[in-house]
């Protein structure tokens, strides 16, 4: 890349918890979270529905804010409850329902952020976003509106558009959640390649295990109601990886390590929440 | 009021007319059934009148103007009551309520989306004018003419500012449904993204709210004649609407149908207008929609 990212991207996450109290019955969505992503980590936080995943993305984007613990980027403080955090292009996210503006062509998505915040010249932006399209398999479609595009070339420019940013980390939430199986699996290879290519922090949502362990260093466990830190299973599997790996027994292994943590959570998620329903 | 509020501006014209070659446009028209269904109503439309009016001529329809005489006295050079296609009258009349249409909504267009997007952006302004707003929206057009003629000087300015009032109103609405209809998402990207207040206005604001903006400046123009002509009723020496009541009051029942016809033609072409500015402005819709 251009510019320089080298230097950072350590997250920590301390205590960190979120309560709230829409009408005087507190719902706990996270309690106690602790845990540290490394910089250029590539980290997959799993977890049933409504095991905070988000609200914690939320906190650290800065859409959101805590009720207790600290979150801290490179070791300065980012957002502690006291501490309004502003979203900002050092956190950049790529959103679960895409946020590409449809009113703007692809070029114009993928440019905008450097040339708002004033980093890059357009021509600059422009060359260095032809560059990455094109690393991405996308040539050609600069001038297209998003909505010409199918869902996994929106997934890819959308994934562009914000490593153009040249974030310290990129928080993903379940951004291949609509796609089907094999454009998943193209997409995915395609992330795993740019983060090959610029290694960055990566605060990666989604409740798909396989992808979970196949892109991930490390898998963070989360259990529900209360959101609370699990287990966390590392993933020694060298990379670059692709969907050979898929089959190997060492995969299998660790997919299944993630699976059973996440099964017994789920069963308890489910059967709560059907006591609530009953 | 209910069918002033846009609900899905899905309605915006012919979607399909970007990127497309006007000939092959047409082809592609001439070879589809719509144009051959729109002249063959048109067509059943006169038919009845004539029928109506010329030939049977019973009830009531004896005493309306025939349709053979209407259409002979429009194309006459030397029209029996003084109004045809060869009159100096007849344009000025037309010029006068153009003008005074095309002054209105320009206003109305310009304040109605200015306010419209400070309603929709800012809670501060939305609590302040949305009452207000809630209770003047309601009172007719017609309502307001004693006091637009007491307040505006001049046989002019009452006629516009009533036909401005009409539209600015429609307006707001639109372009507040507008604002609020954008996914809160893209406010969020654009954030993250770095965008200033101004940049998130200009590219996220404007063009979010543009769909509905564009519903509601074509239900403006559609109000903008209709108090046009209650206006120039009232108040006016000049403009279709006070001719249409003059004729009628001279027994001019042939230029009276005239010029009707003469308002349901402009009504028609200024909304055309209206479209074509909004195709142009949003070919991102246009090309979603002809599925290109």
């Amino acid at each position: 890349m251009s510019t320089d990212s080298s230097n950072g991207g350590t997250l920590s996450i301390r205590h960190a918890g979120k309560i709230y109290d829409p009408d005087g019955s507190n719902v706990v969505a996270l309690d106690d979270v602790t845990f540290e992503i490394k910089a250029k980590e590539f980290c997959v936080i799993v977890g049933p529905s409504g095991c905070g995943k988000t609200t914690l993305l939320n906190a650290i984007a800065g859409f959101d804010q805590l009720t207790a613990g600290q979150i801290l980027l490179d070791g300065e403080l980012l957002t502690s409850p006291g501490k309004r955090l502003l979203p900002g292009a050092d956190r950049m996210v790529v959103f679960q329902q895409g946020a590409l503006f449809p009113w703007k062509t692809v070029l114009w998505n993928v440019t905008c952020g450097p040339i708002q915040q004033g980093r890059m010249s357009r021509r600059e932006a422009e060359r260095h976003a032809t560059h990455l399209l094109a690393r991405v398999g996308l040539t050609s479609i600069e001038n297209q509106y998003p909505g010409e595009l199918s869902g996994g070339m929106k997934r890819r420019v959308e994934i562009v558009r914000a490593l153009m940013n040249d974030p310290k980390i990129l928080l993903l939430d379940e951004p291949f959640r609509a796609l089907d199986a094999l454009t998943k699996s193209v997409v995915q290879e395609y992330l795993l390649e740019l983060y090959d290519l610029t290694p960055k922090t990566v605060f990666f949502i989604t409740h798909d295990i396989e992808e979970a362990a196949f892109l991930a260093d490390r898998v963070v466990i989360m259990t529900t109601r209360p959101g609370r830190v699990m287990k966390i299973v590392n993933v020694d599997i060298e990379r670059p990886r692709n969907h050979q790996v898929l089959t190997t027994p060492h995969f299998l292994r660790i997919e299944n390590e993630v699976r059973e943590a996440i099964h017994d959570e789920a069963r308890k998620a489910f059967e709560a929440g059907e006591r609530e329903l009953a | 009021m209910a069918q002033l509020i846009a609900t899905a501006p899905t309605a915006i014209g012919d979607a399909g007319a970007v990127n497309v070659p006007w000939n092959v446009r047409l082809r592609r028209l001439l070879r589809s059934r719509r144009p051959y269904l729109a002249l063959l109503g048109i067509i059943a439309f006169f038919l009845a009148w004539y029928l109506l009016v010329d030939v049977l001529r019973f009830w009531r329809f004896r005493e309306l103007p025939g349709f053979v005489a209407s259409v002979r006295e429009w194309i006459n050079p030397n029209p029996v009551y003084g109004v045809s296609l060869f009159t100096a009258e007849y344009y000025n009349h037309m010029w006068a309520s153009v003008y005074r249409v095309f002054v209105a909504f320009l206003c109305a267009t310009g304040l109605g989306i200015s306010i419209g997007i400070l309603m929709g952006w800012r809670r501060i302004f939305y609590g302040l004018t949305f009452p207000i707003l809630e209770l003047l929206r309601p009172i007719p057009i017609l309502a307001w003419i004693p006091l637009a003629i007491i307040l505006l000087p001049g046989r002019e300015l009452p006629i516009i500012g009533l036909t401005f009032l009409a539209a600015f109103f429609v307006t707001i609405l639109n372009t507040l449904l507008g604002v609020k209809s954008i996914d809160p998402v893209y406010f969020r990207a654009a954030r993250s993204l770095g965008f200033s207040q101004t940049a998130i206005l200009f590219h996220v604001i404007v063009p979010g709210a543009l769909p509905y903006i564009f519903v509601g400046l074509q239900i403006a123009m559609g109000a903008c004649w209709f108090s046009l002509v209650a206006s120039e009723i009232v108040s006016g020496q000049a403009g279709l609407g006070y001719k249409v009541w003059e004729a009628y009051y001279y027994v001019q029942f042939e230029t009276m149908v005239i010029i009707m016809a003469t308002l349901g033609f402009l009504g028609y072409v200024s909304s055309a207008l209206v479209r074509m500015v909004g195709n142009r402005l949003m070919r991102w819709r246009a090309r979603i929609l002809a599925g290109v």
